[in-house]
């Protein structure tokens, strides 16, 4: 039921876009739904001659994965470190609160000039963009973890590694989790916000900004209802996960 | 089996530089295989008391030994049941009970074999497969309980086990304790602050001041087991039992 109430808005806002679109009758504004919907139904056709939607939301997913993935092996280790030792946390807290308000967007410039128009700047801003979210709560999952359950393994003759192994990290699980789903959203966000700018040559943000630059308005939306189309379904499979493993979390008691 | 503990004090200082006598000068020597209670108001240290026996906090002064080997850290011939639940949620039934003898690298079919065994032991066969969040509170501590068994120590140590349970709950497993101490024939250190349960279960009883704790009396049980526990003996003990303790807390008024 709430499922289906939550279908309701989407329906409205479409109805109520066409009927504009009509009324305005420009496609330079705001074009028509049966202009969209072709670009949406023909994924693996050319758009504007930079490549099918498909082949441009691999590569935006590539660079994604990318920066992902670096972020989470550099966090994931460092919040446990700090989470678990206090020394590690006093030496790098002052500098983190520094850098996290940075936004990621504001590392361009600096990426630039470093690393060059390329894969590389854009991987270094979806690294920034994640890494904050990821180690924040790894650290605070780690600080979560019970000290009965760390003296249980110690007087069941857990070493210090394998406290870590088999207590910290599972009970850690489900809050780093958390932060990898967050951390994922910020990527794919920063992402398209890093196609958007002079540089690229592909991905959803370069073809969104290149349509736009056509004035073919309804490439755009099409590109906007697959960037969050993309978002949804892999925030769906970080829920999935986390209701199938970590489900152990809202049941405690 | 010896366990001793010589002339043991504890003095806790908070971080504002307060200082908290818990302990003061406890001296005691278990027998093999024999039960003591130990019975104290609350905030007296008893909990601080088991945890240096375990090994998990060092004396101020004084030292425990056991079979006349200094203890400083947690040791396999001794397991602890802690007054909070302590079963890891992520973990089933079985996977907590087996997890002393995963960290001691026994292999699996051993370890699940033991499992059976001591979730026999304590009456949760059936239950292998569940997970902590489906247990009632007293099955739980059997858990606890076969966990602690399944390394196999010669001292069991136990925190007000049964403290967070309903009357009845408790009674049954106090019954359920004492069978399984006659069984696996361990030596037991049981915390409580309840008469009933001290009378019920021990061999000796230790009684102890308000903090910092000291040893008021030793009262020895006559050994005579099921007790019978309205009957005019134990009514006498209960009563001896009721008097000094509350000698002991009309001090703090
Ligand atoms: N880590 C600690 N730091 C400072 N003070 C502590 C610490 N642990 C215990 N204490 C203090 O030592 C005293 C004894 O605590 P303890 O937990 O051993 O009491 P207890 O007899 O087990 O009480 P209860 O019956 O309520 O469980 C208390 O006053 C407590 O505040
Ligand atoms: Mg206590």
């Amino acid at each position: 039921m709430t499922r289906r109430l939550g279908l309701v808005l989407p329906i409205l806002l479409i109805i109520g876009w066409e009927v504009v679109a009509i009324i305005v009758n420009n496609p330079f504004f705001l074009p028509k739904l049966e202009t969209v919907i072709p670009v949406l139904l023909s994924p693996f056709s050319d758009v504007l001659g930079t490549g099918s939607l498909v082949d441009n939301a691999l590569v935006s997913i590539e660079r994604v994965v990318f920066g992902f993935a670096l972020a989470a092996a550099v966090a994931i280790p460092l919040g446990i470190g700090m989470g678990r030792f206090s020394v590690l946390n006093d030496f790098f807290d002052i500098t983190l609160e520094i850098l996290r308000p940075v936004p990621p967007l504001a590392w361009v410039p600096l990426a630039l000039a470093w690393f060059k128009i390329g894969i590389v700047s854009i991987v270094f801003i979806i690294f920034i963009g994640a890494i904050f979210p990821i180690l924040l709560n790894t650290v605070d999952g780690v600080r979560g973890v019970k000290n009965t359950w760390i003296e249980v393994g110690t007087t069941l003759g857990a070493s210090e590694r394998q406290v870590l192994t088999k207590v910290v990290i599972p009970g850690a699980a489900p809050t780093i989790w958390t932060g990898l789903r967050v951390g994922f959203g910020i990527s794919w966000m920063c992402v398209v916000a890093a196609e958007l700018l002079p540089g690229p040559t592909s991905g959803l943000g370069y073809l969104i900004m290149y349509a736009y630059n056509l004035g073919e308005i309804n490439v755009i939306i099409a590109g906007i209802i697959v960037i969050g189309l993309i978002g949804l379904v892999v925030d769906q499979g970080f829920k999935a996960v986390e209701k199938r493993w970590f489900g152990w979390r809202g049941l405690e008691r | 089996m010896t366990l001793s503990i010589n002339d043991v004090s504890k003095t806790f200082v908070s971080d504002d530089a307060e200082t908290i006598d818990a302990l003061s000068h406890i001296s005691l020597s278990v027998n093999n295989e024999e039960f003591i209670c130990i019975l104290g108001p609350s905030g007296c240290g008893k909990t601080t008391l088991l945890r240096i026996v375990a090994g998990l906090e060092s004396a101020s002064s004084g030292s425990v030994s056991v079979d006349g080997i200094p203890v400083t850290r947690p040791s396999p011939k001794m397991a602890m049941i802690f007054q909070e639940y302590s079963l890891y949620p992520w973990r089933t039934v079985e996977e907590n009970v087996m997890l002393g003898l995963e960290l001691r690298g026994v292999n699996k079919p051993d370890r699940v074999t033991a499992a059976e065994k001591f979730l026999d032991l304590v009456g949760l066969k059936g239950f292998e497969r569940r997970y902590p969040h489906e247990l009632s509170g007293g099955m739980r501590q059997r858990v606890a309980v076969a966990r602690a068994l399944a390394i196999e120590p010669s001292i069991l140590l136990m925190d007000e086990p049964f403290g967070a349970l309903d009357a009845q709950t408790r009674n049954r497993m106090q019954y359920e304790l004492l069978r399984i101490w006659e069984k696996t024939k361990k030596t037991i250190l049981f915390v409580t602050h309840s008469v009933d349960e001290a009378v019920f279960l021990a061999d000796r009883i230790v009684v102890l001041t308000q903090r910092p704790g000291r040893i008021k009396e030793i009262v020895t049980i006559p050994s005579v087991r099921p007790r019978e526990r309205t009957s005019d003996e134990f009514g006498q003990i209960r009563r001896h039992l009721l008097d000094m303790i509350k000698e002991e807390s009309d001090l703090v008024q």
